[in-house]
C-alpha cells in the first residue's frame, strides 16, 4: 500500500478546496446489451465460417475424387498416363506443368518487379511515380482471358520468330541447355506460358512491393544516406530488410495467382498430356487447363474423380507453398539482429 | 384516380406474376455446344411463331447427359449418341435433330483449299505421331503433282472434350487398325502427339497461325473462315468435298430403322464424307411433367416441319425426311407420361 500513497500527506482541509463535481457523470446508457452479443457473435461466426467452407471444400474434394484416390492411391502423382478411353490415369504432367509454369513466371516476374517498385519509390522523379503506379496497377485489373488471347494471337509468334529460334539455333549441341529448348518452335508451351502468367503477376508483385518499400520510415533511410549509403545499400541493407515481410507476401501473393491461373494459360500451353521431354518449348498441361478443358464432358466415374484429384493436388500445391511462406518468414525473423 | 392508377398496378403486377409461373413451366434443355446455335435460332423463331419458350444451356455433351439422367432438365443433348442398352439404362430415348460434319484443315503454303487428298489411315499416321513431314511418301503418293514441303507436321487437336473430338476419333478408330488399339476412340483421348486448342476456334486460331499445321473443325468453322480443307477418301474409294450434299450422302447410307444409335462416319455411298454425325435429343422415357414433354416435343415438331431453312443458313444439314418421319414414330411409340399415356405433340 505504501507505494500508492499519494507524495504528500492526506489533508482534509484541502480537499474542500477542490471543485465539486456537479453530481456524477451522466451513466452512459447501455441500450442495447444485445447489439454487442450478436456483434462479436457476427464476427466470430464470420471467421468460423471461413473455416467451415474450407473444411467443406476439402471433404467434397476428398469425397468426389474418391473413386480415382481408391483406384490410383499415390501413384497418381507419378504416373504420366493420362487416357479417358483406357480409364487410365496419372497427374505428373499436369503438376509438373503447373509447377514448371509457376517456377518460370517467378523467375522472371520477381526481379522484374523488384525493378519496377525500386523505381517508382527511389529514383523516379516524382511527377513521373503517380501515372506510372497507376498504369501498372491497371494491369492487374487486365481480365485473363485477354492475356491469353493475345499471347495466343500475338506474342506466340514473337516468341516463336524472335526467341525460341535463336535459342535454339544457340545451345542446339550444348548437354542440358539443349535438351531445354529442344521441341518445335511454335511459340505455344511451357516457356510461352509462363511468360504470359509472369506478365500477369508483376502488376500484383511491384504493386505489393511499391507500398511496403513506401512505408520504409524516411529517417531510416535518411540517416542511412547521411552516413554515405549508396542508393544501392540504402534499398538492400535498410528498405529490403525492413520490409522482407511484405515483400515475401507480395511474391507468395503473385505465386498463388500463377499456380491458379487457368484461361490464359490454356491458350498457350498446349494442352497436351504427355511429357517425352523437358523441353521448355514443348506443349504441356497444366492442372486448371486439363480442369476446365475436360471437367464439361467428363463422363461420371474415374474421369470426373480423376479430375477433382487433380484439383485436391493444386489445393495442397497451394497449402504447402502457404505453409513454405510462413515457414520462410519466421526462419528470417529468428535471424534478425545477427548480421547487423 | 390515384385508386384507380394503384389498382392498375396491382392488376399489373399480378398479371406479371402470373406469367412469371409461366415462365417456370418454360422447356430447359441443356448440353452439346455443337448444336446449340441452331437450337438458339429455333427456340427463336419458334418463340415468336407460337409463345412459348425453350432454355437452351450449351453446357456441353457430357454436362447434358449428366443433367438429363438427373432431370434437372426437360430435354439434353449429346453429339455422341448413347448406345441402345445405356438408353434402357436410364429408361431415355434419342433421336437426331441435325447433321453436321468435321473436317480436316490445313495450313500449307501454296496448298489451296481441296487441293491436298488424304486417307483415313494417313490421316491416323498423322494423328499418331508416325508420319513427321509433309512430304513423306505415304503423302505424296495420294498427291502427285501437289507441292509439299519438306517440313514437319504441326498437329493440331482438340485441348477440351467434345463431339467433334468423338467423331474424328470413331472415323479414325474405323480406318486405321494402330489408332483403334492404341487411342481409341471418345470425346477426350489420350493424344500421341499434338498441340490441344480450346473449342473449334482454338484449333481453328492455331491452324491459321501455325505454319504447316493440320487441325480438325467443324464444317461451319472451316467454310466460314475460308480454311483449307483437305479432300478425303470415303468408303467407297472416292475421294470427296465436305459440304451439305456429302453430308446429306453419308446420312443416307445409315440404317436408322433399327436404332438412332448411328455414328456416320465411314458411311457407304458414292459421295458420302467419311466425318459426319448427327446430333441428338434425350429424353426421359416417361415424363413426370408430361405438359413440360408437350412442349418440348412440340419444339421439336415445329423444328423438323419449318426449320431446315435456318439449319442451312448455319451450314447444318436438314436430317433427310426418312429420319424425320421414323423420330416422330419413335415420339408417339415410346414416351409415356405416368399413367402411360402417350405424351401428345400434335
Amino acid at each position: 500500500m505504501a507505494a500508492t500513497l499519494p507524495a504528500t500527506p492526506y489533508d482534509p482541509k484541502k480537499t474542500m478546496e477542490r471543485s465539486t463535481p456537479r453530481g456524477r457523470p451522466p451513466a452512459r446508457k447501455h441500450v442495447a446489451p444485445w447489439a454487442d452479443k450478436l456483434f462479436a457473435v457476427l464476427t466470430s461466426g464470420a471467421a468460423w465460417l471461413t473455416l467451415l467452407l474450407l473444411v467443406g471444400i476439402i471433404v467434397s474434394l476428398i469425397f468426389g475424387a474418391w473413386p480415382a484416390i481408391k483406384q490410383f492411391g499415390l501413384g497418381f502423382l507419378w504416373s504420366t498416363e493420362w487416357d479417358p478411353v483406357q480409364e487410365k490415369f496419372g497427374g505428373l504432367v499436369m503438376i509438373y506443368g503447373t509447377l514448371m509454369t509457376s517456377f518460370i513466371a517467378l523467375l522472371i516476374a520477381v526481379p522484374v518487379s523488384f525493378g519496377i517498385a525500386l523505381f517508382l519509390t527511389e529514383l523516379s522523379p516524382g511527377w513521373l511515380k503517380r501515372p506510372l503506379g497507376i498504369a501498372i496497377e491497371l494491369l492487374a485489373a487486365v481480365p485473363s482471358i485477354v492475356y491469353g488471347m493475345w499471347g495466343l494471337l500475338v506474342f506466340g509468334p514473337i516468341l516463336a520468330q524472335y526467341v525460341q529460334a535463336p535459342l535454339q539455333s544457340a545451345f542446339g549441341g550444348v548437354p542440358f541447355l539443349g535438351t531445354l529448348f529442344s521441341g518445335p518452335p511454335v511459340g505455344i508451351g511451357i516457356l510461352s506460358a509462363g511468360i504470359i502468367l509472369a506478365i500477369m503477376i508483376i502488376p500484383f508483385i511491384a504493386a505489393v512491393m511499391r507500398d511496403v518499400f513506401d512505408v520504409t520510415p524516411p529517417m531510416l533511410k535518411e540517416s542511412a544516406y547521411a552516413l554515405g549509403s549508396t542508393t544501392w545499400e540504402v534499398v538492400s541493407k535498410v528498405v529490403l530488410p525492413y520490409t522482407k515481410t511484405g515483400v515475401i507476401g507480395g511474391i507468395m501473393l503473385g505465386l498463388g495467382r500463377a499456380l491458379g491461373e487457368t484461361m490464359a494459360v490454356t491458350f498457350v500451353i498446349g494442352n497436351f498430356n504427355q511429357l517425352d521431354s523437358l523441353s521448355l518449348f514443348q506443349a504441356a498441361n497444366s492442372i486448371t487447363s486439363a480442369l476446365a478443358n475436360e471437367f464439361a464432358e467428363a463422363g461420371a466415374g474415374l474421369h470426373q474423380a480423376s479430375l477433382i484429384y487433380l484439383g485436391l493436388v493444386l489445393f495442397f500445391i497451394t497449402c504447402v507453398v502457404l505453409a513454405f511462406s510462413k515457414l520462410l518468414l519466421a526462419q528470417l525473423k529468428k535471424g534478425e539482429g545477427k548480421n547487423t | 384516380m390515384f385508386r384507380q392508377i394503384l389498382r392498375g398496378a396491382v392488376a399489373g403486377s399480378a398479371a406479371l406474376m402470373v406469367s412469371g409461373l409461366a415462365l417456370a413451366q418454360d422447356v430447359t434443355g441443356a448440353g452439346a455446344s455443337f448444336p446449340a446455335p441452331i437450337y438458339a435460332k429455333w427456340a427463336d423463331a419458334y418463340n415468336k411463331a407460337s409463345g412459348a419458350r425453350i432454355n437452351y444451356q450449351s453446357v456441353g455433351s457430357g454436362a447434358g447427359i449428366k443433367q438429363i439422367k438427373s432431370k434437372t432438365v426437360d430435354f439434353g443433348a449429346t453429339d455422341a449418341p448413347l448406345t441402345d442398352e445405356e438408353l434402357a439404362k436410364d429408361g431415355l430415348i434419342q433421336f437426331p435433330t441435325v447433321i453436321g460434319g468435321v473436317v480436316p484443315v490445313v495450313n500449307i503454303k501454296g496448298i489451296s483449299p481441296g487441293q491436298l487428298k488424304l486417307t483415313g489411315a494417313v490421316l491416323g499416321d498423322i494423328y499418331l505421331g508416325k508420319i513427321t513431314k509433309w512430304n513423306d511418301p505415304a503423302i505424296t503418293a495420294l498427291n502427285p503433282g501437289v507441292p509439299l514441303p519438306d517440313d514437319a507436321i504441326a498437329v493440331v487437336r482438340r485441348a477440351d472434350g467434345s463431339g467433334t473430338s468423338f467423331l474424328f476419333t470413331n472415323y479414325l478408330s474405323k480406318v486405321n487398325a494402330e489408332w483403334k488399339s492404341k487411342v481409341g476412340e471418345g470425346t477426350a483421348v489420350n493424344w500421341p502427339t499434338g498441340a490441344g486448342g480450346k473449342g473449334n476456334e482454338g484449333v481453328s486460331a492455331f491452324v491459321q497461325r501455325l505454319p504447316n499445321s493440320i487441325g480438325y473443325v467443324e464444317y461451319a468453322y472451316a467454310k466460314q473462315n475460308k480454311m483449307s480443307y483437305v479432300q478425303l477418301k470415303n468408303k467407297d474409294g472416292n475421294y470427296t468435298k465436305p459440304d451439305d450434299e456429302t453430308f446429306k450422302s453419308a446420312a443416307a447410307g445409315a440404317d436408322w430403322s433399327k436404332s438412332f444409335y448411328q455414328v456416320l462416319t465411314d458411311q457407304a455411298g458414292k459421295d458420302a464424307w467419311p466425318i459426319t454425325g448427327a446430333t441428338f435429343i434425350l429424353m426421359h422415357k416417361t415424363q413426370d411433367k408430361p405438359a413440360n414433354a408437350t412442349n418440348a416435343l412440340k419444339f421439336f415438331e415445329w423444328a423438323y416441319a419449318s426449320g431446315d431453312k435456318s439449319a442451312e443458313e448455319l451450314d447444318y444439314v436438314p436430317l433427310p425426311a426418312k429420319v424425320k418421319d421414323l423420330t416422330r414414330k419413335l415420339w408417339t411409340d415410346s414416351l409415356k407420361d405416368a399413367s402411360g399415356k402417350a405424351v401428345a405433340f400434335k
